[in-house]
């Protein structure tokens, strides 16, 4: 039963995480149209940042905050410099413009921080395990993710909802050439987006750099994770984005924690122990076919795209 | 009395808040040409989606040739003999002109699960093609590039596609749209033609080619048929030269 | 017509020089060129499998290179399993690349542009998955093949030369059988899927039988490519299945240019040149060849069969026999 809530709680964290992905790269490609690959390479510079700079400045929360800049200006370079070339082009071409970039960034890491990977110290008052309920804990840096990350949705929401560039997003979104007419200047809104988008990504890279090794091709791999998120919530969605990645967070987490234990239920605890990680793996894209066969175009498909 | 080819009963089509076909009921009899007109926003491309079967109606029914076709997917009704061309131009713009025709034929050729003999070389699709070209004045432009047709060449090529398929019935969404008045001419002229062979459905803005057309006319407005009847009734309808006629008659 | 002539000359003083290749090093002694073309042509056979559904059918799937993992690893398993005839491996791994197609393909296929990109990554990154958990095979770090495979005699896979004459004549087989099918009734349905899907239904094809039948028939290809490329190696391992892989395939479609026959050759010779002289100058050559890729696709679109298109001097445009 505690480790169910653990695992929750884990899952709930993850799921939150990849909100944090999903929500930047459906927001470029719902006002942009632009499929970016290389979103997962902003996610990966900004834990790289934050495991140099915490190490240089020695508090991990201030070396977070400049990572955080720092990925935030590189996204705002990269989208000057090469994608906004890349807006109105076939998705083809900005598929393997952006694959470009990821051998580019992979590489680039490569030369300056080395093929080893990295790890990032915590601060002792984030390093400890927080009492939830009486006899139940649980790491405080876990809590202050999920706290961070629902704070940035909320925030999100409200501006993309009440603000006057949430409006501008919504009705560029639906109508580029109205918000162009109306002598907004779309190029500085892009710019704008695909800068909240990084900083999103980066956040969440830096969250995720004390837990996991931050190492090459770390952006890659839930970059993917994001894509199935996207795909489940409907592309444009930041609402479904939300639900679909909690819902992925708990059934991945969940899932690979309890498989193993179900499946010698029914199995040898030899094939039981061989089938569990491949089967565990599986389990998001079973989600995502299971979805893909009852609604192609995802659970909640924002309307007009 | 006998059943008409192309019956449609209260069909309706909701987008959210907004009812863009409200309880349409018409029918098309065989061998006439039976044009729907109205003003802009009056619902006339829904009707025509609902029709062709790329949009599901939220009521109502379709029955072509006996059959209830409300539910059948847009390739299936075209298996049927319902043929259509769209209102803007749709067609295989890096194929030439002989190619996008013989692309037609071929659908309604049997399976196309043939994966050796070179299409392009197949008589009894290119044939036929040819014919649909000739028919529609392209013979000589045949080996175009679709995307190299006029304006005027591109509508001509949409009609030869849809004749192509043998159909029972032809549904034209504005075939005369962008065509200049020699164009027109002879597409009336092709269309009076064509309707002593195949039912036709017409969607025109074009009153001149209407009026010199048409069997009978449904006039639409705002989702609903507020008239139909022979061309004659409806030029004398009040109602119609309220909502429609009358602005023309003045801005011409 | 001089766009013709030129491509011709030029595809035939290639396939002549691949045809001369083993003699020319057997005398020269370098053996490392007729390794490198041995995988430039194993690889060109899969990026003709991919052009199939991208370049002519306009499908761009982004888990390609799932089916060389999956040819791959018929051959490895059975070979580990004690199964060296290759008259069960390839079998083996033709039909399970076709079902593994055919149900990706069902599932992929009722989805469009970038949904369809999406779900093809994140299928094949669960194939892949599936392979790295399998640690009676390897795992992560692969499996060693330790015969290749036996054809009773009738050809020695280990000999360098039969095997590469093997690998070209299976390519140029592929290429004709490509030409016929797509220029054939089933060719044209696809072609016409993807210049303008919504007419081809309107005029009375069900386009989805079509362009699964496609979408199986080039990840079967691509198995059989998996099942040489493991013979080639000796070797198999999750990595071959790996997405960058599947966009090293499209890499080699896009830039050989699309919908040709001959293209995917070009496009393979030109990114495995590319990477080993790029790879000689530094270390770090990715970095050069990442923008690289990005400022092609900026400026150079066409390809290297629409650059020869611009040789002949006339505008690219009608889809022709080659």
């Amino acid at each position: 039963m505690l480790l169910l809530l653990e695992q929750c709680l884990n899952g709930l964290q993850f799921g939150l995480l990849l909100f944090l992905l999903a929500a930047g790269l459906t927001l470029v490609f719902g006002i942009m149209d632009l499929v970016n690959l290389a979103h997962g390479s902003l996610y990966m510079m900004g834990a790289y940042f934050a495991a140099s700079f915490s190490a240089l400045v020695g508090s991990f929360v201030a070396g977070a905050g400049l990572a955080l800049g720092a990925t935030l200006l590189l996204g705002i370079a990269l989208e000057v410099v090469a994608l906004r070339k890349l807006y109105g082009r076939d998705h083809l071409d900005q598929v393997l413009g952006t694959f470009g970039l990821i051998l580019f960034f992979n590489e680039l890491v490569r030369l300056i921080w080395g093929p080893a990977g990295l790890s990032v110290a915590l601060p002792d008052w984030l390093n400890r395990p927080v009492e939830l309920l009486p006899g139940i804990f649980y790491p405080a840096y876990r809590l202050a993710i999920i706290t961070v990350a629902l704070a940035v949705a909320a925030a999100l929401y409200l501006m993309v909802m009440r603000t006057r560039l949430g409006m501008l997003i919504r009705a560029g979104a639906s109508n580029r050439e109205m918000v162009g007419a109306l002598g907004v200047d779309i190029r500085l809104l892009y710019t704008l987006v695909f800068g909240l988008g990084a900083a999103l990504a980066a956040l969440a890279g830096l969250m995720e750099a004390p837990i996991l090794t931050v190492q090459i091709g770390m952006g890659e791999n839930i970059l993917i994770l994001a894509f199935v998120v996207i795909v489940i919530g409907g592309i444009g969605s930041i609402r479904g984005a939300f639900i679909s990645a909690i819902f992925v967070g708990l059934v991945d987490t969940v899932g690979r924690a309890f498989l193993p234990d179900l499946l010698r239920l029914v199995l040898s605890p030899a094939a039981a122990s061989t089938a569990a990680p491949a089967l565990s793996s599986m389990l998001i894209y079973l989600l995502m076919a299971s979805v893909l066969v009852l609604r192609p175009e995802g659970l909640f498909p924002a309307g007009g795209r | 009395m006998t059943e008409a080819l192309l019956q449609v009963e209260a069909l309706t089509k909701r987008f959210g808040g907004i009812t863009a076909s409200d309880a349409i009921t018409l029918d098309v009899v065989d061998r006439e040409l039976h044009a729907v007109i109205g003003p802009n926003g009056a619902g006339k491309t829904t009707l025509l989606g609902q029709l062709a079967g790329e949009l599901v109606a939220n009521a109502g029914s379709i029955r072509f040739a006996g059959i209830d076709i409300t539910g059948m997917p847009a390739w299936r009704r075209s298996a049927l003999g319902l043929a259509r061309s769209f209102q803007i131009t749709s067609l295989f713009l890096d194929f030439a002109a002989i190619d996008n025709v013989a692309l037609a034929v071929q659908a309604h050729a049997g399976h196309s699960f043939r994966f050796w003999r070179d299409a392009r070389r197949e008589p009894e699709l290119r044939e036929p093609a040819r014919a649909a070209l000739e028919r529609v004045g392209l013979g000589d432009r045949a080996k175009v590039l679709a995307a190299n047709l006029s304006h005027g060449e591109q509508r001509q090529l949409e009609i030869a596609m849809a004749i192509a398929t043998g159909p029972r019935m032809l549904l034209l969404d504005e075939p005369m749209a962008g065509m200049g008045p020699d164009e027109s001419s002879r597409l009336v002229a092709m269309l009076r033609e064509l309707k002593r062979e195949v039912a036709i459905l017409l969607v025109e803005h074009d009153m001149e080619a209407v009026f010199a057309l048409a069997d009978r006319i449904t006039v639409l407005v705002y989702g609903r048929v507020i008239a139909s009847g022979p061309p004659d009734a409806i030029r004398a309808d009040p109602e119609v030269r309220r909502a429609y006629l009358g602005e023309e008659a003045r801005h011409g | 017509m001089m766009a013709l002539i030129v491509r011709r000359v030029v595809v035939a003083t290639l396939i002549a020089g691949l045809g001369a290749l083993p003699i020319v090093t057997s005398l020269s002694g370098d053996a490392f060129a007729l390794t490198l073309f041995t995988r430039i042509v194993i690889l060109a056979l899969a990026a003709t499998s991919l052009n199939l559904i991208l370049g002519y059918g306009g499908m761009v799937s982004f888990g390609h290179a799932a089916y060389l993992g999956i040819g791959g690893y018929a051959v490895g398993i059975l070979a580990h399993e004690g199964i060296d005839s290759g008259f069960v491996q390839w079998p083996v791994a033709i039909i399970a690349s076709a079902l593994a197609a055919l149900v990706i393909g069902l599932l992929c296929l009722r989805t469009r542009g970038v949904y369809f990109i999406m779900i093809t990554l994140a299928f094949s990154q669960m194939i892949y998955y599936v392979f790295a958990g399998l640690d009676r095979y390897g795992g992560d770090d692969g499996l060693t093949i330790y015969h290749r495979s036996e054809f009773a005699g009738l050809i020695d896979l280990g000999a360098k030369g039969e095997f590469y004459y093997l690998c070209l004549a299976l390519l140029l087989l592929a290429i004709w059988l490509v030409s016929h099918l797509m220029n054939s009734r089933f060719g044209m349905v696809v072609r016409g899927a993807r210049s303008n899907e919504r007419r081809m239904r309107a005029i009375g094809f069900p386009t989805f039988r079509y362009r699964l039948a496609c979408f199986v028939i080039a990840g079967t290809m691509c198995g059989l490519a998996g099942a040489l490329l493991a013979n080639h190696t000796d070797f198999v391992s999750p990595a071959m299945m790996h997405w960058t892989r599947s966009g090293d395939l499209i890499v080699m479609v896009v830039f050989g240019g699309m919908g040709s026959l001959f293209g995917p050759l070009f496009g393979a010779i030109a990114l495995l040149a590319l990477e080993e002289a790029l790879s000689r100058v530094t270390e770090y050559w990715q970095i050069i060849l990442g923008p690289l890729l990005l400022l092609i696709v900026l400026y150079a679109r066409g390809g290297i069969d629409g650059l020869l298109e611009r040789i002949g001097g006339t505008l690219r445009s009608r889809p022709r026999r080659d």
